[in-house]
């Protein structure tokens, strides 16, 4: 049997990158040359998107299905790399000697995540789940400084516990119903009915590993740790990509059921959106770094998300997607801000450093304030339209509480955004806080994200389209 | 044409931002000349269209305009503007022109900024009264109050950050509940006819059970009556009024007050009209209750800026009324009412933005004897303060009067109580006028008074309230055809609701 291989073409070039920078790098080391070979191959990997967007949906081998659906979220998932890459050349040069291996690793984490949005098996599922997991441990080392060693062992400890879950979990459904395939236990499970006990424990499971690497409440506790003693390229990475992927896999795992029809199921999805936007929104009012606010409001944001997940009908998926797009600019174009800001030797995550941002750089001031309301949901950002498209789904679904809940969460939300705001505008600069010289790359990177952020809230039609004419295999 | 309206305040303001760097004039008189222009243009509207759209072709709207905008969702950008939005859209502008005025001299530092706000916050508010798309509607809705939140917040006096998160939390939760009732609507009309759309034309005579109405309509009314202020959700005001800069008053009492009731007249009762009928007598006693509460709560405030914030609860209590007691007389008033309001409001609140930029105090125990030293600050004073009473002549009287005369045809009790409201509120404006002005000068102040340019803009808003009070027809019969249109709208649904009621609660869902 023959393996179709042009459907998983950017799987295999993102592949082929890593290890011809790893050939390379045995040769010759040099940071620039790296860059741009990484640039390159997630620039190709990206260009070979439309082309492969003819010949889908195909199933390649049991473990992968690319429909329009994993495409999408290859694109979204490669262009979010490719902004990280960007960011990371400013914030390495001077770090490190030479970081290849970062970008080796980078390239890596973004294939697992690739694989994960494709998967359709459960060994595809947890296949790259770890790929991406392992490559994220040595990122967030990669520094090598006290508080980052904390934050990988943490981070690693938790991951392996979390994946023992699923993968006994997996070992249940597959015990229980002898497939492994996504669509396969779907409608095995339909017809085994909902009251089989074994297979609800063993979904609880799968969610438990699931719900670490989204890291929803009760599973969140390594977030704040992560997000503050990672690089920030790579903070925004996991807030994104490995987010994103994780989450486009539970839309896609949970695609063939009707979860209404599950009641337990169902009762622990909305506890758990429930619990982790009040959490999150709640917990990140008491921060003063910025890093660890942002991991408590991204806490908040799936939670968001897991409303649309819960309702049904049309607007669901696309409800998700479009606001997983508008969650990753604000998030990557927050972060990036951070990046850009930060020195040789620490984060710019400590609030003071941005006392008065805006009369010592207001373009940087300007673009942060941006996020941050997007973030919030004010209008004419994505975010606006991202939350509006979140609670359409939810009441078409007539999902009032968790509705109200998320309601009531965008205004506590507000005000730490609006706090955050406040300081850069009204503070005066701290003392003692240098700003690095003006960089290039970063700068042009977040005013890219700006825009995209902006042409969103205000015209995102083209981007809906695009979104509504996804289909959504169960694989 | 109408999104020139909103456009031009917007343009105007990123370019007071970026011409900030050239000095601090720049911002000021482009934000001036954004406002003008605006004004102008509005005008030049009303004089094409000085009242009756010709019936003939059953037109509801001067102008209009519909080009899709998010259509998988069936939202489109839908401006539209008849007697009723062309009037508060000129009080926009025209109060725009005045904050500028006012922060003239008050606005020192990032006066770039301060100008893109306040225009942003004006462009804002035109949008929500030129809006018939509900998504749309709620789009403006919520992008004025950012920068009205920074207003406060950055600009404010002692206490502002307080007030300023006070301010956002309120009128943010009361948006939010206004969302869900927009969407509620949105698929209770969809389910029924299979259109999803959030267009206010096509929403309209939406069918749905009694019980359905009325929780839809409340989450309207959370937002408008929050915005209005009614009581109980008035709290944020005296903060957020008091705390302000001059300019930020004069936007927020002047024009942020008028888009709750604008949102009541326009959408929560023409889309809900029996749950509006079975709340009216409710909202009307909260209006009387809110215009007592606002005038005796004025008349104990000893800082002059809390003063004139909580004759505003009393004022805006006659708006309530005169909404809800809806009949043509009642409407008339409600429209000449929150004009006048927002002039003689905004007036007040510049003269003692002017007072506490030259004492620094707002304290009325502190004052006393400034009659003498400043003339001109004390006879512009007692004039608004005087309108503000309601004296026959000045347009107050008129707003106020038409609806009282409306509502005694609703409800004898509650005009009789209502008119109550007079006699505290000539306590408290001449109580204000005796501390603040007469009596002796016991701190010696020695202050200059009004410069040109602030009489300036104090003569035209003294010939606008006298125009209102003396000569009102012109702008009664410029809202007379919106009022008909939408007291049609209303008469309309209530007669077929009679006819049908039963097959309409089997229709719901």
């Amino acid at each position: 049997m023959s393996i179709p291989l042009m459907p998983i073409l950017p799987l295999i070039v993102v592949s082929a990158t890593s290890v011809v920078i790893m050939l390379v790098v045995a040769c010759y080391r040099d940071h620039r040359l790296t860059h741009v070979l990484t640039l390159t191959g997630l620039a190709l990997a990206f260009a070979t998107l439309p082309a492969i967007s003819s010949q889908v949906p195909a199933q390649v081998t049991p473990l992968f299905l690319i429909d329009g659906y994993a495409l999408f979220y290859s694109g979204l998932i490669l262009l979010s790399a490719l902004v990280v890459a960007l960011l990371s050349y400013d914030y390495l040069e001077g770090r490190r000697e030479d970081p290849a291996e970062y970008y080796i690793l980078l390239l890596i984490a973004t294939l697992g995540s690739m694989v994960l949005v494709a998967a359709s098996h459960f060994a595809s599922f947890f296949l790259g789940l770890e790929v991406l997991s392992i490559s994220l441990y040595a990122l967030i080392a990669y520094d090598r400084r006290p508080l980052m060693a904390e934050a990988a062992v943490k981070y690693l400890v938790l991951a392996a516990a979390s994946a023992s879950f699923l993968l006994f979990g997996m070992a249940l459904v597959y015990a229980q119903l002898g497939t492994m395939s996504f669509s396969e236990i779907a409608s095995k499970l339909a017809s085994a009915g909902a009251t089989d006990l074994v297979c609800v424990v063993a979904t609880v499971m799968i969610i438990v590993g699931i719900g670490f690497k989204l890291a929803l409440v009760p599973f969140h506790m390594w977030t704040p740790d992560v997000y503050q003693g990672a690089p920030a390229p790579i903070t925004a990475f996991i807030a994104t990509v490995s987010k994103g992927a994780v989450f486009a896999l539970l839309l896609r795992y949970f695609s063939g059921m009707d979860l209404h029809a599950y009641g337990p199921l169902f009762a622990i999805f909305t506890i758990i959106a429930i619990v982790s936007m009040f959490a999150g929104n709640l917990l990140a009012l008491f921060q003063t770094n910025i890093k660890r606010l942002l991991a408590y409001s991204s806490i908040a944001h799936l939670g968001y998300l897991l409303v649309a997940f819960l309702s049904s009908g049309p607007l669901r998926v696309s409800a998700v997607t479009f606001y997983l797009v508008a969650y990753f600019v604000m998030t990557l174009g927050a972060f990036g801000v951070v990046t850009v800001l930060s020195g040789k030797e620490n984060d710019a995550d400590r609030i003071e450093e941005y006392h008065g941002l805006f009369t010592r750089r207001p373009g940087l001031a300007g673009i942060f304030t941006v996020m941050l309301l997007s973030l919030a949901g004010m209008p004419l950002t994505a975010g606006f339209i991202g939350k509006f498209y979140l609670v359409a789904a939810g009441v078409g679904s007539m999902l009032w509480l968790l509705v109200i809940t998320l309601l009531v969460n965008s205004a506590i939300g507000l005000f730490y955004y609006l706090r955050v705001i406040a300081v850069m505008f009204v503070r005066e600069p701290e003392p003692g806080v240098t700003l690095p010289a003006r960089l290039l790359t970063g700068g042009f990177v977040l005013a890219a994200l700006f825009v995209i952020l902006i042409w969103l809230g205000v015209y995102p039609t083209p981007l809906l389209e695009m979104i509504q004419a996804i289909k959504l295999g169960a694989g | 044409m109408l999104v020139w309206l909103i456009l031009i305040p917007l343009v105007g303001g990123v370019l007071a931002w970026l011409f900030d760097r050239a000095g601090n004039r720049w911002p000021r008189w482009i934000s001036l000349f954004a406002f003008g222009i605006d004004l102008a243009l509005v005008l030049l509207l009303w004089v094409e269209h000085p009242g009756e759209v010709d019936l003939t072709a059953n037109r509801a709207w001067f102008a209009e305009i519909q080009v899709p905008w998010i259509s998988s969702m069936g939202i489109t950008i839908h401006l539209a503007i008849d007697g009723i939005s062309l009037l508060l859209v000129m009080l926009s502008c025209f109060l725009g022109i005045m904050a500028t005025i006012a922060s003239w001299t008050e606005i020192r530092e990032r006066v770039g900024l301060f100008h893109f706000n306040l225009t942003w916050t004006v462009a804002g508010i035109i949008g929500v009264f030129l809006s018939l798309d509900l998504f749309l509607f709620y789009f403006f809705w919520e992008l004025m109050l950012i920068p009205m939140y920074f207003l406060i917040a950055l600009w404010g006096h002692e206490n502002r950050s307080y007030a300023s998160v006070k301010f956002f939390l309120f009128t943010q939760v009361g948006g939010l509940a206004m969302l869900l009732g927009i969407l509620g609507i949105y698929f209770v009309h969809g389910r029924q006819t299979g259109i999803y759309t959030f267009d206010y034309s096509e929403l309209l005579g939406t069918r749905m059970s009694p019980n359905t109405a009325l929780l839809l309509m409340l989450s309207f009314l959370a937002a408008f009556l929050v915005k209005l202020p009614a009581l109980p959700f008035h709290a944020w005001l005296p903060d957020a009024h008091t705390e302000a800069p001059t300019g930020g008053s004069v936007i927020l009492a002047g024009l942020l007050l008028k888009t709750g009731a604008y949102g009541i007249l326009r959408f929560a009762v023409p889309l809900f009209p029996g749950a509006a009928l079975q709340i009216a007598p409710w909202a009307m006693m909260v209006g009387v209750i809110g215009i007592l509460y606002g005038a005796v709560l004025a008349f104990a405030q000893t800082d002059l800026k809390r003063l004139v914030a909580y004759t505003s609860v009393s004022h805006m209590g006659f708006v309530l009324l005169g909404i809800f007691a809806w009949n043509e007389l009642a409407l008339q008033g409600v429209i000449i009412q929150m004009l006048c309001h927002g002039i003689s409001a905004g007036a007040l609140f510049m003269l003692v933005g002017s007072l506490q930029e030259r004492l620094r105090t707002r304290d009325t125990r502190r004052m006393g004897g400034l009659w003498p030293v400043a003339p001109r600050t004390g006879g512009a004073m007692l004039f608004f303060a005087l309108a503000s009473l309601g004296l026959p002549g000045m347009g107050n009287f008129v707003g106020e009067f038409l609806v009282l005369l409306g509502t005694y045809r609703v409800s004898i009790l509650l005009t009789v109580i209502a008119a109550g409201g007079f006699i505290v509120s000539t306590v408290y404006a001449l109580w204000m006028i005796q501390r603040a002005l007469y009596g002796p000068n016991e701190e010696g102040w020695r202050i200059p008074d009004l410069s040109m340019r602030e009489v300036g803009a104090m003569t035209a808003m003294v010939l606008a309230i006298l125009w209102l009070g003396l000569y009102p027809r012109p702008f009664i019969h410029t809202a007379g055809h919106g009022l008909d249109q939408i007291q049609k709208i209303v008469r309309q649904a209530r007669a077929d609701r009679t006819i049908m009621p039963p097959i309409e609660s089997a229709r719901v869902r």
